[in-house]
């Protein structure tokens, strides 16, 4: 179950760096349709969608605790393994540079270009640009709603400590925005990445144990060992893949 | 229907980029729910080899990813 800190701290962590990553790259589109189309728009679709987010992780959330906990546990650790791992491989590719870093300017430039060709800012209702906006953050909010009810898999002290770290980014991210009024690429967003997917597959690989009926070693403490033990794992294989090593 | 197809695309590629290790993934957790409870191990053992399992499916998945 959950208990204090060993579990609650790396929940919070892993919600929020994973939140952060995937409100930014939200962020990016809707200043990209607020500096072509006008902020009214991309502020309805950006706000359209949180509501429909913030729905699904009330109705979903308290849900799964009807469900008996070890099945919840098996059924949403295997779909964190699958999430954290996709993630961590893809960080770890990056880090190795076997594939491109992921650029928010490049990716900013290229949302104006295609709204740009679309015309410009309308008076009245905007369906292109609060269409757009509204996809953007879905798109990026389902991933976030995703790792909250399964990070919150444990019952609902996780499920607040997770939501909490989501929240924060998404406060985190408002204030860059607002702030900077540009795309926020100067976070080192890989490395953001890598850490997350360590953590995320610590959770799924210690929920799936706990699914099955494993006695982990340590208890919860076993959490911080299966973070090291994937962070050696990724960080010593991303150094054997970088580019220029002999395959 | 092509909107409810969009939003199963993005569903499932939430969770498989590379389809041989979601399959790997799941067949291992599968193979591990089936048979660790079952095996006469001392505590640590049956949790060190799901780690190890997962671990090695990562790294393989990894290094193929490197070659393409």
């Amino acid at each position: 179950m959950f208990s204090g800190w060993t579990q609650a701290g790396p929940t919070v962590a892993a919600a929020f760096g994973a939140s952060l990553v995937e409100f930014i790259e939200a962020l990016t589109v809707v200043l990209a349709v607020g500096a072509v189309r006008g902020w009214r728009p991309a502020l309805t679709g950006a706000g359209l969608a949180l509501l429909v987010l913030l729905g699904t992780v009330v109705l979903l959330g308290p849900a799964l605790t009807r469900i008996p906990l070890e099945t919840v546990q098996l059924l949403l650790g295997t779909l964190l393994l699958l999430f954290g791992m996709r993630w961590l491989r893809k960080a770890m590719l990056r880090a190795a540079g076997a594939i491109p870093l992921h650029d928010e300017e490049a990716a900013y430039a290229k949302e104006t270009a295609g709204l740009r060709a679309l015309g410009g800012a309308r008076t009245g209702w905007d369906g292109v640009a609060v269409g757009a906006a509204f996809k953007i953050t879905m798109i990026e909010g389902i991933e976030v709603v995703f790792i909250v009810v399964a990070m919150g898999a444990a019952g609902r002290s996780s499920l607040l400590a997770a939501g909490a770290g989501a929240l924060a980014a998404l406060l985190v991210v408002i204030a860059l925005g607002l702030l900077l009024h540009r795309p926020v690429a100067s976070i080192p967003e890989n490395t953001l990445k890598f850490a997350v997917g360590v953590l995320l597959c610590a959770f799924g690989t210690f929920w799936v144990g706990e699914g099955i009926g494993l006695a982990w070693p340590g208890g919860d403490w076993s959490l911080l060992g299966l973070t090291a033990g994937f962070l050696g794992v990724a960080w010593s294989t991303a150094s054997f893949c970088r580019v220029g090593s002999p395959a | 229907m092509r909107w409810a197809a969009a939003i199963w695309a993005e569903a499932v590629g939430l969770f498989v980029d590379d389809g041989r290790l979601a399959v790997l993934v799941v067949l291992w957790i599968a193979a591990c729910a089936l048979v660790l409870p079952h095996l006469p191990l001392p505590a640590p053992a049956p949790a060190v080899l799901l780690f190890a399992g997962l671990a090695t499916i990562l790294v393989q998945s990894a290094v193929r990813g490197r070659g393409r």
